[in-house]
């Protein structure tokens, strides 16, 4: 018998990202290049150019286009990929809308990156926090494994015929896309069984020719569309969390559900985070809770849908609830504050905090968690800046 | 099922000429045949076929691909006519 897993290997984000794609027999990718998204497509034009993978690599002068290129190629009955960063994922972002209005069953990775000005390449989710409204799904990574095995989970999700919705998946720069750790690479049959061919109802078809998203009127069924997205969004919560059941059980993986929860069954104290800044704070929840503090965890993993019933049933009873936030928002708090807070409202008495870290790329340490715990235990409410003007 | 914006209905079932306060009129007499029109239109409402019931310069251009112009889905704003190198586009306010 084959095994489930072919082999394990030491890989950065970016490649576990590109075979990711490979084991999901992608047939067409079209990317632009951007800092530090790019050895992810350098990774799958090698794979191209070798004949290791069987697709169509689109070359293209901006990141507008590489969606636009994908968006087509998917609509015509082929799986299509894409990747981008930062600046690159914001020019795409009119795409974005497209994208989901035509029910694109896209996956795209996302290397999160900062926004400027000023120019800076470093870790930060500002770039995809502001594409939260797209109606794309996003998953936030924590290790290069999540980073592969999201891009078959994606397009396992966006495919479903209840769902069709793109997906984005999300690993930091640096932290996961270019640094290496160990990574079960899933067999090729297994990912075959799993995900199966592309198949959609309605698609571009040259004998048949029909216009995608023509002009309506007020009176045409615009509104209903766009009900309808928000309708296939809100149901795939318990889609998705089938769907990652079942995962788990073809690849032997260890995906969370929604969200992880760590240390939460006699929590008091607790924080929210997304992305790789989490495996610093578990290492502080442990830690505190040597010393007598009982502190816990819940990781985001996805962010659209917004697991919010999750989050209420995980937070009942603590004494204080800090959402760590890696992007920034101005003249309201941030937006997983808000979405928590909106999730909580009027059913779960819990003080919630808002912490604004790693900006730009900047460290956060072990030290700053505990200050957010710290924090947590003595005061409620407001908003708080952590390692800023400490130098 | 999830709705998904397909329709099929050409485009060109869509009538719009009421965009228009003026239309392009083509002095075929003048008209050299050298489709920088048809380039031009932003909204591909210029045709080429060739029609020898047309005047023309003379009887060479005749024989090429002549351009008509779609008052269906002419919205008309005369770049065609500022285009045309031999002034053989006239725009004439609509009634």
């Amino acid at each position: 018998m084959e095994s489930i897993q072919a082999s394990r290997r030491i890989m950065t984000g970016n490649e576990a990202v590109a075979t990711g794609v490979k084991l999901s027999r992608v047939k067409v990718i079209s990317a632009y290049p951007i800092t530090p998204q790019t050895t992810i497509v350098e990774e799958l034009a090698e794979m191209v150019a070798n004949g290791e993978l069987d697709s169509k690599f689109i070359e293209v002068e901006s990141e507008h286009s590489a969606l636009a290129s994908v968006i087509a190629s998917e609509l015509s009955g082929a799986r299509s990929f894409t990747a981008s960063s930062s600046h690159g994922i914001l020019y795409m972002h009119e795409n974005l809308h497209w994208a989901s209005g035509m029910r694109a069953p896209l996956v795209m990775s996302v290397v999160n990156r900062a926004i400027g000005p000023p120019w800076n390449i470093w870790s930060e989710q500002t770039d995809t926090f502001n594409q939260r409204d797209t109606g794309w799904l996003q998953i936030y990574c924590e290790s290069n494994q999540e980073a592969m095995d999201s891009v078959l989970l994606g397009y396992k999700i966006a495919e479903n015929k209840s769902i069709l919705l793109p997906v984005m998946n999300m690993l930091d720069a640096f932290t996961l896309s270019h640094t290496s750790e160990p990574v079960e690479i899933r067999s090729e049959r297994t990912a075959y069984d799993y995900l199966g061919d592309l198949d959609l109802d309605f698609k571009l078809d040259f004998k048949n020719p029909g216009g995608y998203g023509s002009l309506l009127g007020p009176d045409g069924p615009f509104m209903e569309m766009k009900k309808d997205m928000r309708d296939s969004m809100y149901n795939s919560i318990k889609l998705i969390k089938r769907e990652i059941s079942n995962f788990n059980d073809q690849f032997e993986a260890n995906l969370p559900g929604l969200t992880e929860n760590f240390m939460m069954e006699d929590a008091d104290y607790a924080l929210i985070t997304t992305g790789a800044i989490s495996s610093t704070a578990k290492y502080t929840v442990r830690k505190l809770r040597a010393q007598g503090l009982k502190t816990g965890l819940i990781r985001l993993f996805f962010y659209r849908p917004f697991p919010g019933d999750d989050i209420l049933k995980a937070v009942r009873g603590l004494k204080g609830l800090g959402v760590v936030e890696r992007n920034v928002s101005y003249g309201q708090r941030g937006p997983t504050y808000e979405d928590v807070v909106s999730s909580l409202y009027g059913k779960a008495d819990v003080p919630v905090r808002n912490y604004v870290v790693g900006l730009g790329g900047r460290d956060i340490r072990v030290k700053d968690y505990e200050k957010m715990f710290e924090n947590l235990v003595e005061t409620d409410g407001g908003m708080e800046w952590i390692n800023v003007g400490v130098t | 099922m999830v709705i998904v914006p397909v329709a099929y209905l050409p485009t060109s079932s869509k009538e719009l000429s009421s965009w228009r306060t003026s239309r392009p009129v083509i002095d075929y007499s003048k008209c050299t045949r050298c489709a920088i029109c048809w380039k031009f239109c932003p909204d591909v409402a210029i045709d080429l076929s060739p029609d020898p019931s047309l005047s023309a310069p003379n009887d060479r251009f005749k024989a090429l691909e002549a351009p008509r112009i779609d008052y269906d889905h002419c919205k008309g704003c005369g770049i065609c006519a500022e285009e045309c190198p031999f002034d053989a586009i006239a725009m004439v306010e609509e009634e």
